[in-house]
């Protein structure tokens, strides 16, 4: 089923969203992978603030090539998320209400996903060009120092993904692969 | 002999990470779009539409395929009677990887040390396999490698015993455990003998090998048919979501191995396979 949502979202919003729909997001996202996700979990352990407020909002694992002139941004497609289940736990106990990524999570994640409320996209890998295209704005807002693994924030419009666990735990990866197995 | 200068060389490698990583070759690229008609899967058939507009896009707008653009793995074939004059070539060859980066506004996803982990900006170095052939020119292959398929590639040493199907099922076993976390449709680089580390190197070789182009050897063309028609049984299907275009192409390159081992190696690659190839 196709879905129109704006982000930041609620619990009530992450409620109607199930695995397998189709969801174009628009409003503001924030970008984290590997070496943020590093850093903010090593500042929370140090009980520092973090440099985004992830209650209500969503993280896209995503390091952009750089943007040619006149263009938001360069390629912007989705990482692999695995990398990102040591940290993931955390983040969602503070807030964070939905994440874009590609493939799969661990129990832990999808467990903390159902105790917070918390919905997990995948936006299609390899489509960063398509992709690039739904980001209307993109700012660097944190770790500069890091390159293409800085945090940005992200002014995103239509950004198609797909709901691959919904805060109930169904996941598509599991159902739908087994349709088609022979 | 003929005398080249890394000039050259440098020049022709920093067009070719620029090219490589704006446009699939058409064998990649082909295999996508009969893909598309084949796969069963709606939603397969939607993320595959996706890719189609997205290599339009990356082509006309010059944004890259995909995001990580990857490390540059570099395979040099030098002619025996081939002079290089100009300094030294591994420099060369980085110089090229360094301003091809730079000027294609490419990401740079290298890091100076894998523990401490500290961005060389400029993603050098690359990865360089020399060989040195008969003749007197230089062919030079560029194949960016994205790592989210990368880590889902695996060596495996199986025992002689394991035989054929032994090696199918280290095939499969891997294909499912890279699941979505390749960003399927894969293609497949397979490795079989050797030794630890020449496994691996002729798969990653295989992975530049024409889809086209099976192998040359009857029963490793079978062997080939054969995976890749059970790797689409597996119902994996593009983006991991369902469907039956799970893998675009599988090669596989094989070398005389030890009386005890059957080395065999999948370098799994995402659907953004990217190679060009020179001759100088």
């Amino acid at each position: 089923m196709d879905k129109h949502i704006s982000v930041p979202f609620t619990n009530e919003v992450v409620k109607e969203l199930h695995a397998g729909d189709y969801v174009y997001l628009t409003g503001t996202i924030y970008t984290a992978r590997d070496a943020a996700h590093k850093r903010m979990y090593e500042a929370i352990g140090r009980g520092e603030t973090l440099p985004i407020d992830v209650n209500n909002n969503v993280i896209y694992y995503l390091g952009p090539t750089p943007a040619r002139e006149g263009q938001v941004i360069g390629s912007a497609g989705p990482t692999t998320s695995s990398r990102m289940d040591k940290y993931t736990p955390t983040l969602l106990d503070m807030g964070l209400k939905g994440m874009i990524g590609k493939g799969k999570r661990t129990p832990q994640v999808i467990e903390a996903m159902k105790k917070n409320t918390a919905v997990y996209f995948a936006a299609v890998g390899g489509a960063g060009a398509l992709l690039s295209k739904c980001i209307k704005s993109a700012e660097v807002i944190a770790y500069d120092d890091l390159g293409t693994e800085a945090i940005r924030r992200l002014t995103v419009e239509d950004l198609p993904v797909i709901v691959v666990i919904d805060c109930e735990g169904n996941n598509l990866y599991e159902t739908a692969t087994k349709e088609y197995e022979r | 002999m003929r005398t080249i200068h890394t000039d050259v060389i440098t020049k022709n490698i920093r067009e070719m990470c620029i090219e490589a990583n704006l446009y699939l070759a058409d064998d990649v690229k082909n295999r996508i779009l009969s893909g598309k008609e084949k796969e069963e899967s709606a939603l397969g058939k939607q993320i595959l539409g996706q890719l189609e507009q997205n290599m339009e896009i990356a082509a006309q707008d010059e944004i890259p395929i995909c995001q990580d653009t990857g490390m540059a793995i570099v395979f040099m074939n030098i002619g025996q009677d081939v002079h290089i004059e100009g300094g030294p070539l591994e420099d060369a060859i980085n110089e090229g990887i360094r301003q091809g980066y730079r000027d294609g506004y490419l990401r740079k996803s290298v890091v100076a040390d894998p523990l401490l982990r500290e961005n060389t900006k400029d993603n050098t170095p690359g990865i360089i396999h020399y060989a040195i052939v008969p003749g007197e020119s230089i062919e030079i292959t560029i194949a960016p490698k994205g790592f989210g398929s990368e880590n889902m590639s695996r060596v495996i040493m199986l025992k002689p015993a394991d035989g054929e199907e032994g090696v199918k099922n280290a095939v499969l076993e891997t294909v499912r455990l890279a699941g979505p976390n390749a960003c399927p449709p894969m293609v497949i680089g397979v490795g079989i003998g050797g030794d630890f580390e020449k496994c691996a190197i002729l798969a990653k070789k295989a992975l530049t090998r024409n889809l086209d182009t099976p192998s040359p050897l009857p029963h490793i063309r079978k062997l080939e048919e054969e995976l890749l028609d059970e790797i689409n049984k597996t119902g994996i299907g593009p983006g991991g979501l369902g469907g039956r275009i799970t893998a675009l192409g599988l090669n596989i390159e094989t070398y005389p191995t030890h009386i005890a081992g059957l080395p065999v190696a999948v370098n799994i690659c995402c659907h953004v396979n990217r190679h060009v190839k020179r001759i100088l």
